[in-house]
């Protein structure tokens, strides 16, 4: 009300009040979204510094900069806390689930998406209703069937475990994918005499690209990161994968304090995060979009 | 004669390729399905069908026959008083996260999908960041944010002279599911605020421009027009988080805090571990995986009936 008398009484120092106005605004949200940019970047760009501090250093101030750069920590990260072992372990495992998953899923999403058969409603709900449980509902029935079958302490079944668990989410949004490309294209190929595996391999597959690139993007998140299953599952030191050695250390340092390679160690997991995320950041939250939105 | 021999050979040739079709199209798509199925039952089916069978079993040690014991599980649990603490602690964390997150989630993608400002390339790619990091690394990194003596929290707080606030965050009864659960929030705020940006650029902009033109202020702008446009997406994303909270809380409490002090941070699904791997009371840890199951699929379903829109 007042705006619209103020208005009324001076048109044109009205305009310069608004602008200013929308001036002060802006800045203050850019206040507020620098204070929380800080707030999220802070603990990330503390534990970069403090992978470099000695422990002297640590304990002195969480502000302070490093007096040098400090490569000790990165060393006995890879020496003593056997950082290189874990992280040989988890690219291997990665590697295996992410093969796994897809050997598995783009040939059973295809077939839901595509092929009328009897049972096709039934096992699309199968797949549905595995979205609602989560890994750490089931961790303690699996480590039983694992027990029963001799599969524990094992790098390839933790991999077979990782690949069952992202399934459903795979084969969702596969299913979602597939049904938009066009039919035209395999009954093209299946007149040249493609056979039904070559149309999948040869025509699917590359039309299904950036489905499957988002499977493999989001996969790779959930593999890397994962803690619970491998922490229960694997049992030798050696076998490890690097959040469940990262844990350990932790545990370890709480008492010990060679806080350094600790922080070194976080960074070496940190790395390849931040790779893939800079590298795919459009493709993963545009299939976020894909997979979140949908539902 | 020899005219009906050949239609009868290519009749014939012709059942034969379709049959031989059929057939192939089948073998396809059994080969297609049974390995994903195969290991989908091993590892996700079968486990589930296995909580919800054994919850009725007593069965303390790996080598033992599991026995037939009914619904005692389930009435121990009730009588289990670190269990009702845990299911507590697991409650107000599933109430103090979904709200937190999806309110700041809310605001930040309304700015930054309608401000304009030059920069929200930038914002948008930092709040999003800690939603793709390990929840082992976040939690170490947490643990030294709330350290007592090195930490970041309590120097900052003697840096601005609120020294008699200076505490073990995580030590203290009081404040320890708070520091967790301001953890969880921005661990995952960014994740949802990138899903309601998405949904409020598929808004139309008109709606917008004929409210501001009627006088409507950003702020009244947010609550007639974004948040009834985005219901749907909140619904969903409501659910979303709920399942969040149960996953994320075990793997913060084990590493954090392991569930103190004196079990003030147990959540039901820590507890339900350590009954299994420390105990060995595998049926009594399926049992309380179902109620902890069934809880958070009433809850999904209350929110979901709460937040129902009469159509019209």
């Amino acid at each position: 009300m007042s705006g619209m008398q103020f208005t009324a009484a001076s048109s044109g120092t009205a305009h310069t009040n608004t602008s200013l106005k929308s001036r002060i605004g802006r800045l203050l949200l850019r206040v507020i979204l620098l204070a929380q940019s800080l707030f999220v970047i802070y603990p990330l760009v503390w534990n970069v510094l403090a992978s470099f501090k000695t422990n002297k250093e640590v304990l002195l101030s969480p502000w302070s900069l490093p007096g040098s750069l400090n490569w000790d920590n990165f060393v006995r990260a890879f020496t003593t806390a056997k950082m290189g072992d874990y992280m040989f372990n988890s690219v291997m495992v990665v590697a295996l689930s992410m093969a796994i998953t897809l050997a598995v899923v783009v040939p059973t999403a295809y077939v839901l998406a595509r092929m009328k058969f009897p049972g096709r409603k039934f096992l699309t709900n199968v797949y549905m209703a595995g979205l609602f449980i989560q890994g750490v509902y089931v961790v303690v029935p699996i480590f039983l069937v694992m027990n029963d079958l001799h599969m524990l302490d094992n790098r390839f079944w933790l991999s077979a475990v990782y690949a069952a668990g992202s399934m459903a989410f795979s084969v969702y949004l596969l299913i979602g994918f597939l049904k938009s490309i066009p039919r035209e294209y395999e009954e093209a190929a299946m007149i040249d005499g493609c056979g039904y595996f070559g149309t999948l391999f040869r025509i699917i597959v590359p039309m299904a690209r950036p489905g499957i690139i988002t499977v493999v993007i989001f996969s790779f998140f959930d593999f890397w990161n994962e803690y619970v299953l491998a922490m229960t599952f694997i049992s030798s030191e050696h076998k490890k994968t690097i959040p469940v050695g990262l844990s350990n250390l932790f545990e370890i340092q709480r008492y010990a304090t060679d806080w350094g390679s600790l922080f070194a160690g976080l960074v070496l997991v940190l790395i390849p995060t931040i790779v893939v995320y800079s590298l795919l950041q459009k493709k993963l939250t545009e299939g976020m979009m894909l997979g979140g939105l949908k539902g | 004669m020899e005219m009906y021999r050949q239609v009868f050979l290519l009749d014939r040739e012709r059942m034969v390729t379709a049959m031989s079709t059929k057939m192939k199209r089948t073998g396809f798509i059994l080969a297609c399905l049974i390995p994903g199925l195969a290991l989908f039952s091993l590892f996700r089916i079968y486990p589930t069908l296995q909580i919800f069978h054994k919850s009725f079993f007593m069965w303390s040690a790996i080598g033992d026959e599991p026995k037939f014991i009914g619904f005692k599980n389930f009435v121990d649990m009730f009588q289990d008083e670190v269990f009702l603490l845990s299911l507590r602690n697991t409650g107000i964390l599933m109430l103090i996260v979904p709200v937190l997150t999806l309110a700041i989630a809310l605001i930040n993608a309304s700015i930054l999908s309608k401000s304009k400002l030059r920069e929200s390339g930038f914002y948008r790619t930092v709040f999003f960041f800690p939603s793709i990091l390990s929840f082992v690394v976040i939690a170490i990194l947490w643990s030294f944010i709330y350290h007592p003596s090195i930490g970041f929290l309590n120097a900052s707080m003697e840096l601005i002279g609120l020294d008699e606030f200076v505490m073990p965050w995580l030590g203290h009864e009081k404040t320890v599911l708070w520091a967790l659960a301001v953890t969880m929030v921005w661990q995952a705020a960014g994740y949802y605020m990138v899903m309601y940006i998405a949904g409020i650029d598929g808004i139309s902009p008109e709606y917008y421009e004929a409210a501001s033109l009627d006088g409507a202020s950003r702020i009244q702008q947010f609550f007639s027009i974004t948040i009834p446009m985005l219901w749907e997406i909140i619904r969903v994303t409501i659910i979303f988080i709920i399942n969040g909270v149960i996953s994320i809380s075990f793997i913060l409490v084990s590493i954090m805090t392991a569930g103190g002090p004196n079990r003030h941070s147990e959540v039901a699904i820590t507890y339900l571990y350590g009954q299994a791997f420390k105990n060995g009371n595998f049926g009594y840890a399926m049992a309380i995986g179902v109620v902890v199951f069934i809880i958070s699929l009433l809850l999904a379903l209350l929110s979901n009936r709460l937040t129902e829109r009469e159509a019209s």
